[in-house]
This record gives structure tokens, C-alpha cells and sequence, in this order.
């Protein structure tokens, strides 16, 4: 049941989640909503309207001074030197050995001013290895506490932050931000998401992350916003492929089996983990992450093995019902002659091999504007 | 529709048995499926299986959970939902109704002594029923 646990975080909309009826669970060290209405009704309403996610226990580092760029590239997988003010880039954090300390984006927000957004479970473990990896003239601070992350996601999402903004956001393109004001609080407007929809991320200051969340779901009744919680937000991501640190990347994969490789740039230069990932990329992959439908009736589950031939040949890291595709779905690592769609697989359910295929991914098509 | 209708009764795990004669029919309580939201799939035992009182006898599943289904009474099993597998969501519903789940002929009647009556069971939700 909802027990309340001091040694939760609560984000800025913690009395909003309590006032609107909000299964509270335990999420990475935070107090989450996991579900309002109920799952299936929240991931149906962001596919055809507007939903409203708190991702404000979602970190952000920000990097300012004339070595911030060179210490990005340090740090960092993707090529920043091609980011523009203004541009959003998802990248990756890794180790030395090539495996995935954490995804990222990266926001450039001036010449020399750039902030990263770090998933909630990780912002410590990040922090301290972004402080380590640090020199030259680059001032870092994490700026997590002080910052409130509102979701916007689906297609009703451009006209109800549109109403609210003093920008004209169907201007902002894919990956990309503006600075304005939404319900009157200062806002990094950015079209990003983890749903596969249309819709935007708004960087708010946690002290008026309420009024706009109070606003976004007031004035944007008649476009059918809706709260969304963690539940809602997995079924979407996942029906997307998008991958979710912990689950389906961390310490142990290589960015080029969780098919991340295309934003691995190692012709920008050296980088921690540049080494090992080319020694991977030259050795050829083992194991790829890949999607998959069930073909008997079974739900896949987080670390239920995958079989071929009755023999334990990977492992399922994420797997639900997809409410969209209205189908069993799940992601997973199989060797790499299995990775192509259409390969024959199975999943160990309570004992029992269930038959799967691999698929194409998404699974459901993606929406986000280009 | 009672949140626990007086005629039925009940287990700590949540099943709830209508005694139908010599037979009971099966489901899980309105606090089960509120407690796992949207149910997505329904493992159930075919017809001829033996179900034992408190014993798993099936699978429930959520979009997040996996949850043990535990016979309130021992038996054979004489009906299955079969409308489950196309539309798990009559679990969430209409528990006591449509989102039935097996039909048992009782070995041992008397063990409906042992579940609680409704009384008992809005009861035990209110003080112990939390997992």
C-alpha cells in the first residue's frame, strides 16, 4: 500500500500528484506517480491527445567556461563540437571498458554553456564521475534540486503549450529548445520526449513547476491532458524501443550491442571508453539488443531468458503489453545471428519456453516532428 | 455493485468463492484488481485440473505485475473463463460478474469455513490488506 518513506525525494509536484489520487511508488530514491486513472487509460490518452509527465526527478548538470566543449568531448560519446546553440543531442556517458555509465542529453544554451539531463537513478553516480573526469577552465554544478522537468507529450501537445508560451513553439524543430516563458515561468522550451509523440520538455524552476502543471492540465481540458505516471511512461517507451538505463543498457553493454553506436563519433577523438568500444566495433558484436513480439500467449518480462532450441541463448531487459500495438512485446539481447526480424525465438516463462519472433522496431510508429 | 458483495467469500490473498451447490465459482476481490491496475493476462488451470485451498493455482498479470492466483476452496475444476484471454481487462470491470475466473466442484465443502465473510474481509483490507 502507499506508505509515506522519509527517505524518499519528493519533486516540486509531490502535493499535486497526493490531490489527484496518484499511486505513489518508490522510483530510484524518489516518490513517484506510477499511475492515476490507471496505465492503459494514460498511455492511450498521450497516443491521442496530451499527456502531462513530472520528470523533475530527472537531473541536469550544467557546464559553463571556455573548456566546456572540450570537456564534453571528453566525456561524452557523441560528436559535440556539431552542436549548435540552441540543439539538443542524446549521447552516452561510459566507463573506461565501454560500458554505459549512463544516456544523456545534452543541451548547448550558450557558446560556452551547455546542461545535461541524467536519468534520476544515476545523478549521483554521474556527478561524481563527470567531477572526476573534469579539468581546465569548465565551472560544473549540478543543478538538479533547484530545477522542475515537465513532460508535454502527444498531438494535442504544440497547441496547448503553444496557448500558454510567449514563443511561437511550432517553430522549435526536433532536438531543439528555446528560452521563453510558459504560464508566466521562465522555461527551457525543448521539442523532446520518450513517448515516440509529438511534444516537449519544459526546464522550469522547481519553485514554479507547480503553476505551470497546474496550468498545463487547466487550460488544456478541452486538448484532453491528462497526468501520466511512471507506468504509462514505460508502456510508451517502450513501444518505441527507446532504451531505459538500468533495464535495457548499464554498466555491463557496450553501446554497440544496445544499438546506440549512432551516437558513438570516435573520428571526434579520444573520449573515456573510445578504445574499448573500437576494440568491440573491430571484434564484431556478439549479442544485439532487439525487439520481439510473443507468438503464444505470455507476457516477457524483465530478466526472463530468452531460448533457441531449447538452450538459454540471451536475457528479456524490458517486456509488457504494448496498449498501442495491442500485443506482448518486449526487448532483449540475442546473439547476433538471431538479430534479424523474423528470427524464431523463445521466452522462459514460469519454466516454460513461449515461442516470440524478433521484429522491426519501433513497434508502433513514431510520431515526433522532423 | 457492492465493493464485497455479502454472498461471497473470501481469502487473505483476495480470491473471492461464490458456493454455487457443490460448486464454487472463483474471482479476485475489487481491492486485487484495484491493487494491480490493468490486468493484461490470465494464466488459468484447464478443466480436470485439481486446485488445493490455498495453493496457486494460476497467474494474474498487470502492465507492471505477476501475481499468484490462490484457490480459496479444493477441488477439480469444471469451468474456465475462456472469454479471459481475449478481454483480461473483465477482471478489472467486473470482478464479481464477468471477470470470473474458474468454476470449482468441491472435494471438501466444509472448508468455506475457513474464508472470511464479507464483513471480515472489508475488514481485513481496511487494517492488514496491504501487500
Amino acid at each position: 500500500m502507499t506508505q509515506t518513506d522519509a527517505a524518499l525525494k519528493r519533486t516540486p509536484l509531490y502535493a499535486a500528484h497526493v490531490r489527484l489520487g496518484a499511486r505513489m511508488i518508490p522510483f530510484g530514491g524518489w516518490d513517484m506517480p506510477v499511475q492515476y486513472s490507471g496505465i492503459v487509460e494514460e498511455h492511450r490518452a498521450v497516443r491521442s491527445a496530451v499527456g502531462c509527465f513530472d520528470v523533475s526527478h530527472m537531473g541536469e548538470f550544467e557546464f559553463r567556461g571556455p573548456d566546456a566543449l572540450r570537456a564534453l568531448q571528453r566525456l561524452t560519446t557523441n560528436d559535440v563540437s556539431t552542436l549548435e546553440v540552441g540543439q539538443v543531442q542524446y549521447s552516452l556517458l561510459c566507463y573506461e571498458d565501454g560500458g554505459i555509465v549512463d544516456d544523456l542529453t545534452l543541451y548547448r544554451l550558450t557558446n560556452d554553456h551547455y546542461m545535461m539531463t541524467v536519468n534520476a537513478s544515476n545523478i549521483d553516480k554521474d556527478w561524481a564521475w563527470v567531477s572526476r573526469h573534469l579539468d581546465g577552465r569548465v565551472d560544473a554544478r549540478n543543478v538538479s534540486a533547484e530545477t522542475g522537468l515537465i513532460a508535454v507529450q502527444g498531438p494535442h501537445a504544440e497547441r496547448l503549450v503553444g496557448r500558454l508560451s510567449d514563443v511561437d513553439v511550432s517553430a522549435i524543430g526536433y532536438y531543439h529548445f528555446r528560452r521563453g516563458h510558459v504560464a508566466g515561468i521562465p522555461a527551457t522550451i525543448s521539442r523532446t520526449g520518450y513517448t515516440g509523440e509529438d511534444g516537449f520538455e519544459l526546464y522550469l524552476p522547481a519553485s514554479g513547476t507547480e503553476q505551470v502543471w497546474e496550468r498545463l492540465l487547466a487550460e488544456g481540458k478541452g486538448d484532453g491532458a491528462t497526468p501520466i505516471g511512471l507506468g504509462a511512461r514505460d508502456t510508451l517507451r517502450l513501444e518505441m524501443k527507446y532504451a531505459l538505463y538500468g533495464n535495457d543498457i548499464d554498466q555491463t553493454t557496450n553501446p554497440l550491442e544496445a544499438g546506440l553506436g549512432w551516437v558513438v563519433k570516435p573520428a571526434k577523438g579520444e573520449f573515456v571508453g573510445r578504445p574499448a568500444i573500437e576494440a568491440v566495433r573491430a571484434a564484431g558484436l556478439r549479442r544485439r539488443l532487439v525487439g520481439f513480439e510473443m507468438v503464444e500467449r505470455a507476457v516477457a518480462r524483465h530478466g526472463y531468458p530468452i531460448l533457441h532450441d531449447g538452450a538459454s541463448i540471451g536475457v528479456v531487459t524490458s517486456g509488457s503489453y504494448g496498449p498501442s500495438v495491442d500485443k506482448y512485446i518486449g526487448i532483449g539481447y540475442v546473439p547476433a545471428a538471431l538479430a534479424p526480424a523474423g528470427s524464431a525465438i523463445a521466452v522462459e516463462v514460469r519454466g516454460r519456453g513461449q515461442a516470440a519472433r524478433v521484429v522491426k522496431t519501433p513497434f508502433h510508429p513514431s510520431r515526433v516532428k522532423r | 455493485m457492492a465493493t464485497y458483495p455479502a454472498d461471497l467469500r473470501y481469502t487473505r490473498e483476495h480470491e473471492w468463492a461464490r458456493i454455487e451447490g457443490k460448486r464454487a465459482r472463483v474471482g479476485i476481490t475489487h481491492f486485487a484488481q484495484d491493487q494491480l491496475g490493468d490486468v493484461v493476462f490470465v494464466e488459468l488451470p484447464k478443466v480436470g485440473a485439481k486446485v488445493t485451498q490455498l495453493k496457486a493455482f494460476g497467474v494474474v498479470e498487470s502492465v507492471k505485475a505477476v501475481s499468484d492466483l490462490f484457490a480459496p476452496l479444493s477441488g477439480v475444476v469444471v469451468e474456465v473463463n475462456q472469454e479471459l484471454t481475449q478481454q483480461p481487462e473483465r477482471v478489472n470491470r467486473d470482478p464479481y460478474g464477468t471477470g470470473w475466473l474458474v468454476v470449482v466442484e468441491l472435494s471438501s465443502p466444509t472448508e468455506a469455513d475457513k474464508l472470511m465473510t464479507a464483513e471480515q474481509y472489508e475488514e481485513f483490507v481496511k487494517t492488514a490488506g496491504g501487500h
